[in-house]
């Protein structure tokens, strides 16, 4: 197969640059960690550290309030155990809830006054903390493509933010982009307005427990018409040693606006588990557009199933508005233990909700994680494509609900979840809920699951790829779907990752 | 562990109002052993995981309610087969009705009979397929039949079976709550054919254990009653053995309350398992719900589900379907459809389609659809002078068939058919 511009092309989407680079890739990369003083809150989870948690915030009164309702009901609760998740019981006591850089005592007024080790963490990690002047496509773009692109980043460091770029250049359009800590000072009537709206205070063990002691996280608010300059993201790194991080983002789109926002996500390599909660909630009014794409890459734990981030997440996101929109895009391939159902409500009539996922486990990791899209507006639409990719002993489990209410009439939802094994000691399991409560909608759901097809492998091997390059080859195109929903750079960095996660998986 | 308390307390309500039968040794101590597991387990609520759709409440009440005889419902099926048939009336063989239990190539016994006895080969298929499909799910009314039917059969096809068994579940005026139990053995090489009707009662549990040993053939073909007070829980546990055959298939009309569940296992290698089934569904008061559980523990194994439901004015259908592929089960064939037809705006589909692998080598799909009759179908035969009732009745029929081409005797599927278009010409002249 070759392409028009005599580019040896593989497969379909697929070409010799992406064989190269995946060539070029070692093991879990962002293992390392930052040697740098921190503020630890005193180990555990008490009354006390969730208002020291409010107090270091400089939250106002009914802040404080409202999240010891939540730790109040978080006592009542238990862990939920539905999930095909084998977890090793977690002790809430052993974690700390709050750990900041020393150098963020005083927080700093701009960038530039930051303490340059956390800069250097960032850029690391390939972050771009320094505002850019360079315009999309024109200079660097070739060698760095993350930085040829204006990308606006709230970098989150263990239990605070860090930074935020571009904020005055987004206020000249109105747009809102800000840590929530500081959203909380800055902007309480929406935080008041917004907060927890979507998924409520006690949605469920983990969002309670998130309600409770969340330290950071990122706001965003987008104003009625504005069409968002650039792409927001949020960076979260875990550093410090059994620390959980419960970050919390809001997003507000209003009427007409338009945004879209990546999060990313590392974390050091250790031999102890971490615990990782975090609850997103957007909100999408009338015409209103958000697409959220996600690269989780915490650390998924050693070759032998130790250490690594427990991931327990809520997202959700309400179309509230008619004709609104919310686009989820996920690449899982980190974490020990992912549980994780990006869903959307959609209440506004003609509103629309899509979710693409890639969740990929390896050696001893496992992942239970899925959508729900409940369509409560009359001519609503949803489309789901699930990518589940499961290797060595790991278990992944897509769980998903598709709900037609009986005034959603003239819906429509498309489901598509495909697993696809690799190695005879891994899993790989669906289990879909639908509810169909009126006539005028149709649900369509399809799953499938096989392995890596061997005339597939023979094809490229025969054509001098060695059995991983193949391997990554064909899981590539296995997930193309869904790589091409996210934004460019990010579907670089993706495609990368599927490629390491799978390292050692065959043979 | 404790049962929560609505549990205890509707399992103790139950257990109170039950008198376990006598027997000989083997079956008493069966009986004793499921009694005790019933206890623990306790019967089901609406927080079951697989029961959060369909509330077994009029299942567990120790009181079965009363559902009218209708005209008509009495009819016995599959007249124009060659056929060995049985009448159990209220739950208990009729042998007034009933042909001898005489059958080439098939040992027939009661299982009062069998039961007495000190020692049988029933006790190796009898309770203990049923103890297998406790796990992952727990299925306390098959627990509860195990404990407590009073009458049944058991059947070892030893060769094959010169004309099917037929089952007809017949029911006085009072007939209120019947617990029938098969135990069935299919002897290497050995092909046997049951086939099931009748109103049964106004509450019927049903459970049936089919063993069938390598190269052996069973094929069951079911049609439910039709009163639309009944209640049905019925269950099919089967263990099929190696280059085996099982096919099973359903249809449904009618019945406040039906649940079927199948639950099969692969035991040996390169055998195949066909369960299907199509229910027509009219009314609020109508709730059918299909449990299919298939597990693959052997290789090359070939499974299908095929569910087709049609449903209006308010009626409610349910799929839980799974496919469960164990390590090592390579070269798995499993598939799974299960589909609705929703007539009007009212009715509900509850679908719940799973796959759980543990082995790569396979190829497993699942699909599951939900929606109304095509427009554009039934345009086209519209445009060809099919009045619109019509119409609609051709287009379900089509959506239907594929379910009854499931049932390998095209005679019996063509029986079930008619069936249907009877049953559609009816509601056309409400």
């Amino acid at each position: 197969m070759t392409a028009p511009d005599g580019k040896l092309e593989v497969r379909e989407g697929v070409d010799r640059e992406t064989v190269e680079t995946v060539a070029n890739m070692g093991a879990y990369k962002h293992g390392w960690n930052t040697e740098i003083e921190m503020d630890f809150a005193p180990k555990g989870l008490d009354e006390s550290i969730v208002r020291l948690i409010s107090e270091r915030n400089e939250e106002p009164g009914w802040m404080t309030e409202w999240r010891l309702e939540a730790f109040e009901r978080w006592q009542t609760k238990t862990e939920p155990d539905w999930a095909m998740l084998n977890i090793t019981p977690i002790d809430y006591q052993e974690q700390y809830y709050y750990a900041r850089p020393a150098t963020m005592r005083e927080k700093p007024k701009s960038l530039d006054e930051v303490d340059p080790k956390l800069l250097e963490t960032y850029q690391k990690l390939g972050i771009p903390l320094k505002e850019q002047a360079i315009l999309a496509g024109v200079e660097g773009a070739e060698d760095a493509p993350s930085e040829g692109r204006r990308v606006a980043v709230d970098a989150v460091f263990d239990s605070v933010s860090v930074g935020t770029t571009f904020k005055e250049e987004l206020a000249k359009a109105g747009v809102i982009f800000c840590s929530i800590s500081e959203a909380i000072r800055e902007h309480p009537e929406l935080v008041k307005k917004y907060l927890g709206s979507v998924v409520p205070q006690s949605d469920n063990y983990f969002a309670t427990l998130n309600s409770a002691v969340f330290s950071d996280g990122s706001f965003v608010y987008v104003p009625p018409g504005v069409r968002c300059p650039m792409e927001l993201s949020t960076y979260f790194r875990i550093n410090a040693e059994n620390t959980g991080q419960f970050e919390r983002t809001l997003i507000i789109a209003d009427k007409g606006s338009y945004v879209s926002y990546l999060e990313g996500c590392t974390a050091p390599q250790r031999d102890t588990a971490q615990l990782h909660a975090a609850v997103v909630e957007i909100i999408a009014e009338e015409d209103a557009e958000v697409k959220y794409s996600t690269v989780q890459n915490w650390f998924p734990g050693d070759e032998n199933g130790k250490g690594g981030i427990y991931n327990f997440v809520t997202k959700r996101a309400d179309c509230r508005g008619d004709r609104s929109k919310v686009m989820w895009t996920q690449v899982e391939t980190g974490s020990a233990i992912t549980w994780k159902y990006p869903s959307c409500i959609l209440r506004g009539n003609e509103s629309q909700g899509e979710f693409y996922s890639i969740a990929i486990t390896n050696n001893w990791q496992q992942a239970d994680t899925g959508t729900k899209m409940i369509h409560l507006g009359r001519d609503t639409r949803s489309r789901i494509v699930s990518k589940g990719i499961s290797a060595g002993h790991a278990q992944n489990t897509y769980r998903g609900q598709v709900a037609m209410h009986p005034k959603a009439k003239d819906s429509r939802n498309y489901t598509q979840c495909d697993s696809l094994l690799i190695g005879s000691e891994c899993g790989a399991h669906t289990v879909p809920y639908i509810e169909v409560r009126n006539n005028s909608s149709r649900v369509e759901h399809e799953a499938t699951t096989s392995k890596v097809d061997d005339d597939q492998l023979f094809y490229c091997r025969q054509r001098g790829m060695d059995e991983e390059e193949a391997v990554a080859l064909v899981v590539n195109g296995f997930c193309k779907e869904v790589l091409q929903a996210l934004p460019m750079e990010f579907a670089m960095e993706a495609q990368q990752l599927v490629a390491i996660s799978l390292e050692g998986s065959v043979g | 562990m404790a049962l929560p308390q609505a549990k205890q307390d509707a399992t103790d309500a139950r257990l109170a109002a039950l008198t376990m039968p006598s027997g000989g040794a083997w079956i008493t101590q069966t009986r004793e052993a499921a009694r005790a597991r019933l206890a623990d387990m306790g019967l089901p609520g609406r927080r079951d995981e697989y029961w959060r759709w369909t509330n077994p409440a009029t299942l567990n009440a120790p009181e079965a309610g009363t559902a009218a005889l209708h005209a008509g419902e009495s009819e016995m099926l599959f007249g124009e087969h060659d056929r060995l048939t049985l009448v159990f009336t209220d739950g208990v063989l009729d042998t007034a009705k009933s042909d001898d239990l005489a059958l080439e190539g098939v040992e027939i016994e009661t299982l009062e009979s069998a039961g007495a006895a000190d020692i049988h080969w029933a006790r190796d298929v009898y309770g203990q397929l049923e103890a297998v499909g406790q796990s992952p799910v727990a299925r306390p009314f098959a627990v509860l039949n195990t404990a407590y039917a009073t009458s049944g059969l058991v059947i070892r096809a030893t060769g094959k079976a010169a004309k099917p068994i037929h089952i007809h579940h017949a029911r006085s005026e009072a007939g209120a709550d019947t617990m029938v139990r098969l135990a069935v053995r299919v002897e290497s090489g050995a092909e046997l054919t049951i086939l099931e009707d009748g109103p049964a009662a106004a509450r019927m549990n049903m459970v049936m254990e089919v063993d069938v040993a390598s190269t052996g053939a069973f094929h069951h073909v079911r049609a439910q009653g039709r009163a639309p007070e009944r209640r049905a829980i019925t269950h099919v546990f089967a263990r099929l053995g190696q280059e085996s055959t099982f096919k099973s298939f359903t249809l449904t009309a009618n019945g406040a309350l039906t649940r079927n569940e199948a639950v099969i296992e692969f035991t040996g290698d390169d055998a195949a398992a066909h369960v299907a089934g199509a229910c027509l569904g009219d009314g609020k008061d109508f709730h059918h719900d299909d449990t299919v559980f298939v597990t693959h523990g052997a290789e090359r194994c070939e499974s299908r589900q095929v569910f087709k439901k049609v449903l209006r004015n308010g009626a409610t259908g349910i799929f839980q379907g799974k496919i469960l592929v164990r390590e090592g089960a390579q070269k798995t064939d499993g598939y799974q459809i299960s589909q609705s037809l929703l007539l009007d705006e009212d009715s509900t589909f509850l679908a719940k389609p799973e796959l759980e692998i543990y082995a790569d080598d396979v190829v497993c799909s699942h699909g599951s659809t939900s929606g109304a009759i095509d427009e554009e179908g039934k345009f086209y035969l519209r445009s060809r002078g099919i009045p619109e009732d019509e119409a609609t009745d051709l287009m379900t029929i089509a959506f239907i068939a594929e379910a009854i081409e499931e049932i390998e005797d095209s005679s019996l599927g063509e029986q079930m058919l008619a069936r249907l278009e009877d049953w559609l010409a009816r509601r056309r002249g409400d």
